[in-house]
């Protein structure tokens, strides 16, 4: 409707003059009613529903797909998202599981129980209200795999390394033990407790300070045990402080096998292991304290260590000791290579327990673990130049999810 | 039996855990998930057993008088205030005005950066004492260190801002940790976990037992 | 003055750290600094995240941490909020739950986030003993792994916390922001979080850390990096913010590191001039 359809500029001329104000209000009124009602429709439905059980799960979860509402991109917008619900029978009653925002077409459910048969639904809504899918999809089930399939090379590059150990260690108990390099770190040990024993100090070792849950933590408790044969041996005492709790108990019984594997379980003193604190910094204040006050004559740092490294390490020096450190933290080596004698640097700490007791096992298990090196440098290489040439087929399978 | 008995449950333990990591199946992961709860609870449980030792060393240090008995005694009266202020307050520890959160605020939160700080001096006397270029690789070390030591800070820029941009401080030092540094820390990482591999395996075999101690 | 040095007490050492580190603090001298790559890739990354979402902040550290993590972190929660992000914190180290919350309330405090509600726009979830099972756990459910807050709100109950009615897990977050401090932290999250769950991950770290994940900023497992006190300046810069207390302390930074760099120098040329018979 327009002003021509009074009359046009005539109209206006001789008409009062709030008229016009008044058409064109209720005209402006007209449009946005107009455009209210536009807003207010619903969206079109979704459709497509479709699912996959999830792979490489316990069946925990299923993933849905769905195409858009044709609604889904208009503008003003007609669709602010969707809701998946759920059932356990095609009717109902129907429990919403989750909402996306619009655009998105796929979604995981990961509340369902396994082996049980559920039906879904797609709903869009937006502005002027919700609309169904016009069918269901189901039944849907998510099933349990027995082997997550993206760990194949996981599972090889294993089954290899245990192989190779495993061949090694027979291979050296047969009598054909392995040649392995001297490492200077691991030969100071011993050094280490003569020059604390010609001192009249104790020995001071430190298992990290980490729980027994990290590696280092347990290389380091081995090691321990060689160190108590050895400081029994010399009849000097030794000094162990301990972190975590679990880790304190077994380092009880390392020091108090290796009293008993030297023969003189009767030196063993119970109060030589001492639990200290998890708090790192407590952990390095008591340390420190230890080693200002006692002056032990040789410090062994064997472990996971962390900030603290360089403050037993420095405050080590000052006293005048022997120091000898290994660490895997890789972080942690640059202070311990200043400021110790020795350091073994990551591997060589996870080795010395073998290097120290000689066992043909353990030896022969060094090599199988350089034997697995070896296969990885040759993958590695193997894995260049297949990318170089744009094949992307074996970097695929090493990948894991 | 007193020795086999927990061999074999840390070879089953064990292996059972490696198996699943293969395998997603509820027959192996809720048994697994289980383990993994356990063990945080065993944790807990061992703190029991650590609080009674520190008790009990430093109890016996007092008592005797020892040398250092003193410092003995405000430990363990430490530990004491604050297990006792814990428990006292209970869940309402962390309203702002609570003593547990004062002595967090007070004494635990300084001591701890204080102890932290010591680092930056402790870097001066050891770089002034024990950083001797004695080989071309400690040179190689030392140029490295100092390279990537001024690039990190903006003093560096400043000292080369004249050189041409690929000549830079920052960039030189910007170099350095992207290739030789991330080469080198890959290669030991790797090195490390294999030995972590090697060592675990040791263990679930039973090829190392000397943490049951007794005789073999 | 050579013999001298041979001998030199550590604590004159000391001494000059000390003074060196003071005196920019007390007078600043204003060092200009350049954001680096890693820097720049952490802000865009944590642009990237869309306006709105919920996103997952791990702060793994403490106390000793504080001078170079509560800067960045703070700086971080700036970003997320001036995008109208909500922020669910946790916490994975047992000292750290206190500074956490605290760095929080005072990002809170500032004008322009005073309107924000706890529990609405950001939930702390407290610290968890667990280590790298908790990461896992937060795989299975966030709510299960942290059935309480750090207040003891039940992280089930939505009216108290409505912010938990939209999290899940893992799925829930378009990225994790970890400031980590050692371990738990960095590494774990990039090992049990990012390569199982693929949840996009950028870092914040210790300056000695940080060489340790470059790997995974190379390999596009972390999307940015944020390397110490340097890297919280940098992050600063980036964020257009003015002197912010990295920043700030940059200029003490600078100053160390070339006393730390003269020590190696002269310790060199001592031991180089060093006459026989002297000792060691």
């Amino acid at each position: 409707m327009t002003l021509a359809g009074f009359g046009g500029p005539d109209v206006a001329r001789r008409l009062p003059c709030p008229a016009l104000p008044v058409a064109a209000l209720a005209f402006s009124v007209l449009l946005a009613s107009g455009a209210a009602a536009q807003t207010l429709i619903p969206p079109a439905p979704a459709s497509g529903l479709t699912w996959s059980d999830a792979p490489n799960d316990a069946g925990r979860s299923v993933f849905l797909t769905w195409r858009a509402s044709p609604d889904d991109s208009s503008s003003p917008a007609r669709v602010t998202g969707y809701y998946i619900e759920r059932a356990e029978t095609p009717g109902g009653p129907w429990a919403l599981v989750d909402s996306t925002s619009r655009g998105v077409t796929t979604k995981e459910d990961p509340t369902v129980r396994r082996d049980t048969d559920y039906f879904y639904r797609i709903a869009a809504y937006g502005p002027g209200g919700r609309t169904e899918a016009l069918s269901i999809t189901g039944p849907v089930r998510a099933t349990s795999q027995w082997m997550n399939q993206t760990r194949w090379s996981v599972l090889v590059f294993m089954v290899v390394f245990f192989g190779f150990v495993l061949y090694y260690m027979a291979s050296a108990q047969s009598g054909r033990k392995p040649f392995v390099r001297r490492i200077a770190g691991i030969d100071a040990i011993e050094e280490a407790i003569g020059r604390a024993t010609e001192l009249g100090r104790p020995v001071l070792y430190v298992p990290g300070i980490q729980d027994i849950d990290q590696m280092e933590t347990v290389a380091g408790l081995v090691i321990l045990e060689n160190v108590a044969k050895m400081t029994a041996r010399y009849e000097t005492p030794v000094r162990v402080p301990v972190s975590y709790p679990i880790p304190f108990t077994i380092a009880e019984e390392m020091v108090k096998s290796g009293y008993l594997h030297a023969g003189k379980p009767d030196q063993y003193d119970p109060s030589s292991v001492t639990f200290i604190s998890p708090e790192q910094f407590a952990f390095v204040a008591a340390i420190t304290g230890i080693i200002l006050r006692d002056r032990p004559g040789a410090h062994i740092f064997m472990g996971s260590f962390y900030a603290e490294s360089l403050l037993l390490a420095e405050t080590g020096f000052s006293t005048g000791a022997i120091q000898v450190a290994g660490t895997a933290q890789v972080a942690q080596l640059p202070f311990f290579v200043v400021a110790c004698d020795y350091t073994l640097i990551g591997e060589e700490l996870y080795a010395a327990s073998a290097y120290l007791s000689g066992e043909p096992k353990l030896v022969g298990g060094l090599k199988g673990a350089d034997m697995l090196k070896v296969c990885i440098i040759a993958a590695i290489l193997i894995g260049c130049v297949l990318e170089t040439l744009n094949i992307h087929g074996f970097t695929a399978w090493m990948n894991t999810q | 039996m007193k020795r086999e008995v927990p061999l074999f449950i840390t070879a089953a333990i064990g292996l059972f855990m490696i198996l699943s990591f293969f395998v997603p199946h509820q027959v192996v992961s809720v048994p697994s998930d289980f383990l993994q709860q356990t063990a945080v609870i065993l944790v807990a449980f061992g703190y029991v057993l650590g609080g009674a030792n520190v008790l009990k060393i430093n109890f016996d240090g007092i008592y005797k008088r020892k040398p250092g008995w003193a410092y003995k005694l405000v430990l363990v009266i430490s530990l004491l205030v604050t297990v006792i202020v814990g428990l006292a307050e209970g869940r309402t520890w962390q309203d702002p005005h609570s003593m547990s959160i004062w002595i967090y605020d007070h004494l635990y939160a300084p001591m701890n950066a204080t102890m932290f700080s010591l680092l930056a001096f402790f870097i001066a006397s050891a770089a002034f004492r024990a950083f001797r270029i004695r080989t071309f690789e400690a040179g190689l070390l030392a140029a490295a260190a100092l390279i990537v030591m001024l690039g990190r800070v903006p003093v560096g820029d400043l000292l080369t801002s004249w050189l041409p941009h690929g000549l830079q401080l920052g960039t030189i030092q910007q170099w350095i940790m992207d290739n030789p540094q991330n080469a080198a820390k890959r290669a030991i990482i790797m090195g490390a976990a294999m030995g972590v591999m090697a060592t675990g395996l040791r263990v679930i075999l039973g090829i190392e037992r000397s943490y049951l101690s007794g005789e073999d | 003055m050579l013999a001298w040095l041979q001998k030199v007490d550590r604590r004159w050492i000391f001494l000059w750290m000390g003074l060196l580190v003071l005196e920019p603090l007390l007078f600043p001298v204003g060092f200009p600094i350049r954001v680096t790559r890693p820097a720049q890739m952490f802000a865009d990354a944590v642009a990237s995240i869309p306006d709105g979402s919920t996103v997952l902040m791990s702060c793994d550290y403490d106390p000793a941490s504080r001078p170079e993590l509560v800067p960045m972190h703070k700086t971080a929660l700036r970003q997320l909020w001036d995008k109208h992000c909500k922020v669910v914190v946790t916490c994975l180290w047992p000292g750290g739950s206190g500074i956490v919350d605290e760095t929080i309330r005072e990002v809170h405090d500032e004008p322009a986030y005073r309107n924000l509600k706890y529990g609405v726009d950001w939930v702390n979830l407290g610290y968890k003993a667990g280590n790298e099972a908790v990461m896992v756990l937060m795989g299975q459910g966030v709510a299960g792994a942290f059935p309480v807050d750090y207040y003891n709100h039940s992280t089930s109950d939505y009216q108290a916390l409505p912010i938990m009615r939209n999290v899940r897990d893992y799925s829930s977050f378009p990225m994790l922001v970890n400031i980590s401090a050692g371990y738990p932290g960095t590494k774990e999250w990039v090992q049990q979080v990012n390569s199982r769950f693929h949840l996009p991950m950028v870092s914040g770290c210790t300056a000695v850390s940080t060489p340790e994940y470059y790997p995974y900023l190379q390999a596009g497992q972390l999307r940015g990096l944020l390397g110490g006190m340097a890297g919280a300046a940098e992050y600063e810069l980036a964020r257009k913010e003015k002197l912010g207390p990295a920043t700030r302390g940059m200029d003490a930074q600078s100053l160390a590191h070339l006393f730390v760099a003269l020590c190696i120098v002269l310790g060199n040329i001592v031991q180089r001039r060093r006459t026989p018979g002297s000792g060691a």
